[in-house]
């Protein structure tokens, strides 16, 4: 194939072109944080609480000092003493009283108290990792254990221990959303009222990199290098140079080479990155820290954990007229960078999921406790306000008698109704709901569901079936909407093109790539906009000093935002590009049309190709030099204009073994609807791990804390992490209505599975149960819980 | 301190190593063979997976004095090169043609596991794949693209076994 229409339709828009950061990965020629070495290099290890709750007396480091190597003890004595500034937090929440949420400080090093298990209180510096850990056990710190508590319902109760002086009752904000009177006087005319008391499973993030930081100060030009597992550098810099470091932006330079998953983990600014930092600048040389798993199950910010419980008022057709939700949420012993957003803004607003609910009302108590901080991971919220209603919509079917399909089928908004505006504040662009419940359905042939669970039945195994209809909200965010929610940064993001004097193109991102694919899917929009063909086009991204700002990943924004930055970016290189082509072309500009890499006069075969217009750009010498400067290249800063809505329905089949209790996922169907696809390929790839983590919630991940604040799921031996046996082969379907407010029609992908996929499969075990009486279950569906869930129903031995 | 002798991707090398130094940690701070990744401190995730003498081991769990004698062989050992140019091992193309990875962290242990299975193995089935890299795991894909990509490269090495041979380190994977 050749020339840039062939190209177009090859490796454009739309074509499923294999990844070209494939090549290094696959060579083991990966660049990732870790695999750096700095001339000079020192080592870092922290020596963190084992206590979740103490008073440290005093902190002795003379014998680690003496060992040799070692090059520095620092706790959180020398950070105060240095002036080092807190973690800050990014969001602030108003509570229902109109007062603001607490915020408490969040020192790099704990100072004075340790507040949860794996607090950091000492940072050892050596030559070797090895003499860094050694000498960390030679540390003495004299803690005195102080009472402690764990759970949301023990936090919040009467009595509890206390976290923080300033929040009484550990109560971090208590905030609402919607219209109380109205939900109240829908429920007074329902029909059915239906009750249902959740517990979201906590889970920890567990990327399979671990964390790392690598520090560097240079004396000569007074500079901070860091290089960070990082989804988002600029971020970083962003909080590193207002906050916690203090130090000028342009004295700062933030790398986040290759990055080994993120999935909301490495979103955050972690007191290890300014540290290193910091510690570079006392011993000379530049510090590196890479945390240990165990080190990452007590350090990474984790995810989820909620108590709620919920009401659904439905009138005797099965409408639902209302809906009401109180959720508790864990927050952990420190605010971590987006924490106060999750519970609010991205799990209560989304509470009408795909229906027209008229009226709902909810109330998120935050609550302190003595645990590792919680935060986004894959979903943040949404997975939260999904697992709430559709594990209601299941119960109201039961309770009703209507069926599990036609109650959703009833609720769902229809496509005349959009823009829809919900009861919670989000206005929802454009869906198409119910095409996507049929292909789930069709896909997994739901009309002979009957004869497979019989099937199973001869084979002594319970079947079951269950689906979630499930919206989500991505392309995080209109930067004025988000301000005035309590964000204290802006959620546009950034890009730079720059096209080389032979037509080559350089893209420069604010986003950043830890396994979505950028490098190729935002090459994949240069094809199709500027004809240029893929192999011309080098996408960068992760280095503060090489793009020009950026937000960075999350919340499924890379494309919704960070791709529409390009194509804005793009759209100035081809209006100056046509300016250029004009003077060339001896025509009026208003005459010359851009399509498939060529400047031509309308309805004349007059043109120039792309490359020939960069050419004259950078070698000016017949060119229209009094209005267009020479040069190509451009910058364009995009904030969405709403969020993106991703739709769509996950429909699941298990088989329940009732000796055991063991769940087997034996079927995954979805259909989606996440806009315009760039990348067919990527997408499904993208749905496949968001589904393998959606069920890996379901059935196998708990976070498990002991009453005293101990973390007994506290490595791979002891949180059960989704593992190829576990899972089946997953189908999926796409049913795509454009994003009608950003200029590629996209909604994003990365956390649709995550988010849709855990009420599908507990509403299945619960259906496979049923028959024994059993009508409730928490997640995560282990076999002891199923196999107690069984007995306590009084079915089995 | 103790001297070890060992291939590592078919060049000898000598090492002064403690005794407590892990494989992982010779081949990845000392020689500097960044392609292995350690995911995990419990022997569970399966990043470090290379072979010693043919067999894939998990080099977080081998004293680097245990690898005194042997052959090993890594990620960057697996692909034919032919002077700078590197031929990708047919397990190598098909993870890159099935989308077998994203963040890439976790795939060259994925793909040394893989590669031993089907040599093992050549015409696995999908419960068999599934169950022998039960002790690789990956955040990102859900496996079920890995799975496609071991089963694809199966077929192919099955067609074409001299490609597969051909390249250096799975001839030179036994001793």
């Amino acid at each position: 194939m050749s020339g840039p229409e062939s190209q177009k339709i090859g490796q454009g828009i739309g074509a499923s072109v294999p990844r070209r950061e494939d090549r290094r990965f696959l060579l083991g020629k990966g660049r990732y944080t870790d695999d750096l070495e700095l001339p000079g290099q020192a080592h870092a290890v922290f020596l963190r609480s084992p206590y979740a709750h103490a008073t440290i007396r005093s902190i002795d480091a003379a014998r680690a000092l003496a060992v040799p190597g070692v090059l520095a003890v620092l706790t959180g004595e020398d950070v105060a003493a240095d002036g080092l500034g807190g973690i800050p937090c990014g969001w602030q929440i108003t509570n229902k009283d109109g007062s603001k949420m607490v915020e408490p400080p969040h020192p790099a090093l704990a100072h004075g108290k340790a507040r949860h298990a794996g607090d950091p209180v000492a940072m050892v510096v050596a030559e070797t990792r090895a003499q860094a850990r050694d000498a960390a056990q030679l540390v003495e710190v004299d803690y005195q254990a102080l009472p402690a508590v764990a759970h949301l319902t023990a936090a919040a109760a009467t009595g509890a221990p206390q976290v923080w002086d300033e929040a009484p009752g550990n109560v971090c904000f208590d905030w609402h959303l919607g219209d109380a009177a109205a939900t109240d006087a829908a429920f007074a005319g329902a029909a059915h009222v239906v009750a249902i008391d959740l517990v979201n499973n906590r889970i920890i993030p567990n990327a399979i990199e671990p964390r790392a930081a690598n520090g560097h100060y240079d004396d000569v030009e007074d500079r901070y290098t860091l290089y960070t597992t990082s989804q988002n550098p600029h971020l970083t810099r962003l909080l590193l140079g207002a906050f916690s470091l203090k130090v000028p932006e342009h004295k700062l330079r933030v790398v986040a080479p290759d990055v080994g998953g993120g999935f909301g983990s490495k979103i955050f600014h972690y007191a290890e990155e300014l540290l290193v930092l910091w510690a570079s600048k006392k011993v000379g040389r530049p510090v590196k820290w890479t945390s240990e798993r165990s080190e990452a199950f007590l350090s990474d910010a984790h995810g989820r954990d909620h108590a709620t419980h919920a009401e659904l008022a439905l009138d005797a057709g099965g409408k639902f007229l209302a809906l009401r939700v109180r959720t508790l949420a864990n927050l952990g012993a420190y605010l971590s960078t987006f924490a106060p957003a999750i519970p609010t803004y991205l799990h209560a607003t989304l509470l009408s999921g795909p229906y027209d609910i008229p009226a709902i009302y909810a109330e998120v108590k935050a609550i302190f406790t003595h645990t590792v901080p919680v935060d986004a991971v894959r979903g943040a919220g949404r997975p939260e306000a999904t697992y709430v209603l559709e594990r209601l919509v299941d119960k109201a079917s039961r309770e009703t008698g209507l069926d599990r399909v036609d109650l959703r089928r009833r609720n769902l908004i229809r496509p005349d109704q959009f823009p829809y505006q919900t009861a919670v504040a989000l206005q929802y662009d454009v869906g198409d709901y119910e095409p996507t419940l049929d292909m789930a359905l069709e896909a997994i042939d739901y009309p002979r569901f009957a004869e497979r669970r019989a099937a199973s039945k001869a084979r002594g195994k319970l079947r079951g079936f269950g689906l979630s209809t499930y919206i989500e909200a991505c392309g995080i965010a209109p930067s004025a909407l988000v301000g005035a929610l309590g964000a204290r940064a802006g959620l546009y993001e950034a890009a730079s093109v720059r096209v080389h004097p032979t037509g080559t193109v350089t893209v420069f991102t604010g986003t950043h790539s830890h396994g979505q694919g950028h490098e190729t899917t935002f090459a994949q929009l240069v094809v199709e906009q500027l004809g240029v063909p893929f192999e011309n086009v080098e996408v960068v991204h992760g280095d503060t000093d090489r793009i020009p700002f950026g937000m960075g990943t999350y919340g499924s924004r890379s494309a919704a935002v960070g791709g529409s930055a390009i194509v804005k970016a793009m759209d100035k290189i081809v209006d100056k590009g046509r300016k250029i082509a004009a003077h060339l072309l001896e025509a009026s500009v208003a005459d010359v049309e851009f399509s498939d890499g060529k400047f031509r006069v309308a309805g004349t075969d007059r043109e120039k190709t792309f490359g020939e217009i960069a050419f004259a750009a950078y070698v000016p010498h017949d060119y229209p030099i009094d209005t267009v400067e020479p040069g190509l290249e451009d910058s364009a800063f995009y904030d969405p204009k709403n969020f993106t809505f991703p739709a769509g329905c996950h429909a699941v089949e298990v088989e329940v073994d009732p000796e055991t209790g063991v769940v087997e996922v034996v079927d995954v169907a979805i259909a989606d609807d996440v806009g315009v696809v760039i990348n067919p390929m990527i997408v499904d790839g993208q749905a496949h791990g968001g589904l393998a983590h959606g069920i890996g919630q379901a059935l196998l991940e708990e976070c498990v804390y002991d009453d005293e604040g101990q973390l007994l799921s506290g490595s791979f031996m002891s949180y059960c992490m989704p593992r190829a046996d576990d899972l089946p082969m997953f189908r999926v379907g796409n049913h795509a209505t454009p994003c009608t407010h950003n200029p590629l029609g996209v909604k994003g992908v990365g956390e649709m599975g995550s988010i849709g996929v855990p009420p599908a499969v507990i509403n299945a075990v619960i259906d496979a149960l049923a028959p024994l009486g059993v009508t409730h279950i928490d997640m995560p569906a282990t076999p002891e819980k199923v196999w107690r869930a069984i007995r306590a129903a009084g079915g089995g031995a | 301190m103790a001297t070890i002798r060992l291939q590592v991707n078919g060049k000898a090398r000598v090492a002064d190593v403690e005794p407590r130094t892990l494989l992982v940690e010779l081949l990845r701070e000392r020689l500097r063979l960044t392609g292995t990744h350690v995911g995990c401190d419990t022997s569970q995730c399966g990043a470090c997976t290379v072979w010693v003498d043919g067999k894939s081991i998990k080099s977080c769990t081998m004293l680097a004095v245990e690898a005194d004698g042997a052959a090993v062989t890594t990620i960057e050992g697996l692909a034919a090169h032919d002077g700078m140019h590197a031929e990708l091992h047919p397990m190598q193309e098909a993870f890159h043609a099935c989308h077998g990875l994203q963040c890439g962290f976790c795939t060259p242990g994925m793909v040394m596991s893989a590669t031993e299975l089907v040599r093992r193995n050549p015409d696995p089935s999908e419960g068999e794949v599934r169950h022998w890299l039960e002790g690789n795991m990956c955040r990102c894909t859900g496996y079920h693209n890995i799975v496609r990509a071991v089963l694809s490269a199966a077929e192919t090495m099955r067609a074409e076994p001299e490609v597969a041979s051909g390249h250096r380190a799975a001839a030179g994977g036994a001793r």
